[in-house]
């Protein structure tokens, strides 16, 4: 059973664009039931959107304009854009990925129909959760990605209570948050199945550098997205970069 | 003769007078001159405070209603509560004498910081519960306007403790009760701890409990800088100076049995200063006791002790001080980031320091291996000889180190059983107990804090009991034991 309503057979680059530009917005993202009239609809398309793996023979004029000039590309994409947007509104309770709000801000109803559907995906980056609002989230057993990009009251004491996901969670993301340190994010040791952690752009972290090879060698299987190593070192004579954590001990 | 006299003084008087005039008025500063002339007055009506000949602003005040003997975090914690759950504010008036405001030899300031729920009785779980609570919402606690908020490096990574194989029953029932009282505390097989800690040698380990949540290490001396701030704030006064004398006054009452029983009450505190014998008798209504290590000589000074043995009146306070030791050392090799506070099954004990591979770690020693409280000296020799072998053995990395730096405390010691006096005396019926725990003080700080203000002010504990604490069990033999003591 597909667990992502997008599963379009054949090219990769269609679901990774068609993804990357649905999680562009905000919002929740639902396990949905197989649509099948949402495939049918795209498969249309894909004679305008991959150019490597069209024949000769299949090549229109329209595409042949568009490799050659800028516009003409600019025009197929935004023909592309307008097509998959009416699918979208024809699929809107199964096409769906993410749970978005509109644009004053308040959720739709239907989405109270998918209470029994396990939640995979939070995006709450900016948002204003703090330890007692994490209570809403861990009951989730099946979350697998967690964002809380810039978040300002998510501290040290928010990331010990993480481990409840420690079954499920694959991506976690806290580049930003103010209030994070390296006493933090000792505790994501619990997160044995995490592949994916962004710790970038901390400013609470003393030695970036140095918490991300430690977070690095405390996790191994997972990528841990943040300062490069160097960042923090200073340079010592000849461009290399000099050890500085024997300044960290006394 | 006379005659030029009065014309000098008529012409200075003339020229004076010309130059107010000429000045703007005969008002001219006379808001200054009427505060001056009330405060003359005030000063020899009665009811007011007597201009003192010389300067006494080192001095406390002539009368407090709380005197709390011992600044450290346990005092300033029942000082704090004192005044947040007052029932009008500015009802109470609380000084706090200490004698060493540098803290150099306090308990407080020389703590590892370490908190857990992971205790045997479950008044301890709560207290370390309410504690952490406390301590994580500390900037709403202790905010001061125009300060900047604490921060108290908090470190989540637990608690691990170890079981041997005759420990094993004893940790997992006491781990259930621990998850019944609310703490997060789960039990690890040897397997899973290998699989979860790869640096650690399971030999010898049955069963080891992983406190999971709410537990780890935190800057003591932050705390106690918050405290004392927030509590200046409040209206607490400070003295630094020590307790000398208590004079009480005593009724005698039969109870019911039939018995004549003396019951005092101290009404006054003698309280010296620093390198003199100047001394300021303090009237006061409660005196609570939050020497710490030294709360057993302030006890005795209340005469607490002063009987026939096995009589109520002949029971002493049994808190004693106990020199404990603290390495800090740097291992390459060591346990990484995830490492949390590991107590061993031998006692011995490490947590992180930093993110430089530094640690910090020691082993209480036994009864017989106890070193002379006199002094806070260190043993390096005890390192040596009886932690290094220990740690080594549970953590092989550990076989390379350096040790950097040590220092040594003191834990107030109960040497009944381990646990704290907290309440009133049965017979000195204004000294309240808050002190005797050991070295589990500081995580119980704010919480016993609250539970000795609700005593004062309430007459009983409202929110955790801590009837099993109180003095009277040291006169009737009932142990209240703590196992869990590191």
């Amino acid at each position: 059973m597909g667990r992502r309503g997008w599963d379009l057979d054949g090219s990769g680059f269609r679901r990774d664009w068609l993804k990357t530009w649905v999680r562009g917005l905000k919002s929740l993202c639902l396990v949905t039931p197989v649509c099948n009239r949402s495939t049918r609809c795209i498969r249309g398309l894909s004679g305008l959107v991959a150019p490597e793996d069209n024949q000769r023979k299949g090549r229109t004029l329209f595409q042949f304009l568009a490799d050659h000039f800028y516009d003409v590309a600019a025009l197929r994409e935004y023909l592309l854009r307008k097509q998959v947007l009416a699918v979208h509104q024809k699929n809107r309770f199964q096409g769906k990925e993410w749970i978005r709000p509109d644009r004053r801000g308040r959720f739709p109803y239907d989405f109270l129909k998918f209470q029994t559907v396990p939640v995979e995906a939070v995006d709450a980056s900016g948002c204003a959760i703090n330890y007692s609002g994490l209570d809403n989230l861990l009951p989730l057993k099946e979350l697998q990605a967690l964002w809380l990009q810039r978040c300002p009251h998510v501290d040290d004491w928010c990331l010990s209570r993480l481990h409840a996901l420690a079954d499920s969670l694959q991506e976690l993301s806290l580049a930003g948050c103010p209030h994070i340190s390296e006493r933090g994010l000792a505790c994501l040791h619990h997160l044995r199945h995490l592949r994916r952690l962004d710790i970038s752009d901390l400013p609470a972290v003393a030695s970036p550098g140095l918490t991300q090879i430690l977070v690095e060698e405390m996790l191994p299987d997972c990528e841990v997205l943040g300062a490069g190593w160097a960042q923090g070192l200073k340079m010592g004579p000849g461009g290399q970069p000099r050890d500085a954590s024997s300044s960290l001990l006394t | 003769m006379l005659w030029s006299a009065l014309r000098l003084s008529c012409g200075r008087g003339s020229l004076a007078r010309g130059l107010g005039t000429r000045g703007g008025g005969f008002t001219r500063g006379w808001d200054g001159k009427v505060s001056e002339i009330k405060k003359k007055i005030r000063s020899f009506l009665p009811g007011g405070a007597l201009d003192p000949l010389f300067n006494t602003s080192h001095l406390p005040p002539e009368q407090a209603d709380v005197v709390i003997v011992g600044g450290g975090v346990l005092g300033l914690s029942v000082a704090y509560w004192l005044k947040r759950l007052e029932k009008r504010q500015g009802a109470i008036r609380v000084l706090v004498v200490e004698r060493d405001h540098t803290y150099s030899q306090a308990s407080t300031g020389l703590s590892v910081g370490g908190i857990r729920q992971q205790f045997s009785l479950p008044e301890n779980i709560q207290l370390s519960l309410f504690s952490v609570n406390f301590l994580r919402n500390i900037n709403e606690y202790l905010a001061v306007s125009d300060a900047p908020p604490l921060d108290l490096q908090f470190n989540p990574s637990g608690y691990l403790l170890l079981a041997s194989e005759n420990d094993a029953a004893v940790m997992e029932s006491n781990v259930k009760m621990q998850r019944q009282e609310g703490a997060k505390v789960c039990l690890m097989s040897p397997e899973q701890l290998r699989n979860k800690f790869p640096w650690i040698n399971t030999e010898g380990v049955a069963l080891a409990s992983y406190g999971l949540e709410d537990e780890g290490w935190f800057d003591p001396w932050c705390l106690l800088q918050g405290l004392r701030q927030k509590v200046r704030s409040m209206g607490v006064l400070f003295c630094q100076g020590e307790v000398t004398r208590f004079v009480s006054s005593s009724t005698c009452m039969t109870n019911t049995s039939g018995e004549e029983v003396s019951l005092k009450r101290i009404y006054e505190v003698h309280v010296k200063m620093d390198h003199s014998l100047e001394y300021q008798p303090v009237e006061c209504a409660i005196v609570i006791n939050a020497a710490g290590a030294w709360s057993g000589q302030v006890a005795e000074l209340a005469g607490i002790g002063h009987g026939p043995p096995d009589t109520l009146q002949g029971t002493r306070l049994p808190v004693e001080p106990r020199k404990r030791y603290v390495y800090l050392w740097h291992c390459p090799q060591g346990p990484g980031l995830e490492t949390p506070l590991v107590v061993d099954t031998s006692g011995a004990y490490f947590r992180r320091e930093g993110l430089g591979n530094n640690y910090l770690g020691s082993r209480s020693p036994t009864e017989e291996e106890e070193p002379d409280p006199g002094n806070l000296e260190v043993d390096h020799a005890f390192f040596q000889d009886k932690v290094w072998p220990l740690l080594a053995q549970r953590v092989p990395a550990f076989e390379t180190l350096k040790v950097r730096s040590a220092w040594a405390g003191y834990y107030d010691y109960n040497t009944f059983d381990q646990n704290g006096v907290v309440g009133p005396h049965p017979l000195v019926v204004n000294m309240y107990f808050a002190t005797g725990f050991s070295g589990h003080g500081l995580q119980h700080a704010p919480a016993v804090g609250r539970a000795v203000a609700e005593m004062v002010l309430e007459g009983s504990f409202q929110t955790i009991d801590l009837s099993p604490f109180l003095f009277s069990r040291f006169y009737l033999s009932e142990k209240t034991e703590e196992g869990n003591i590191i």
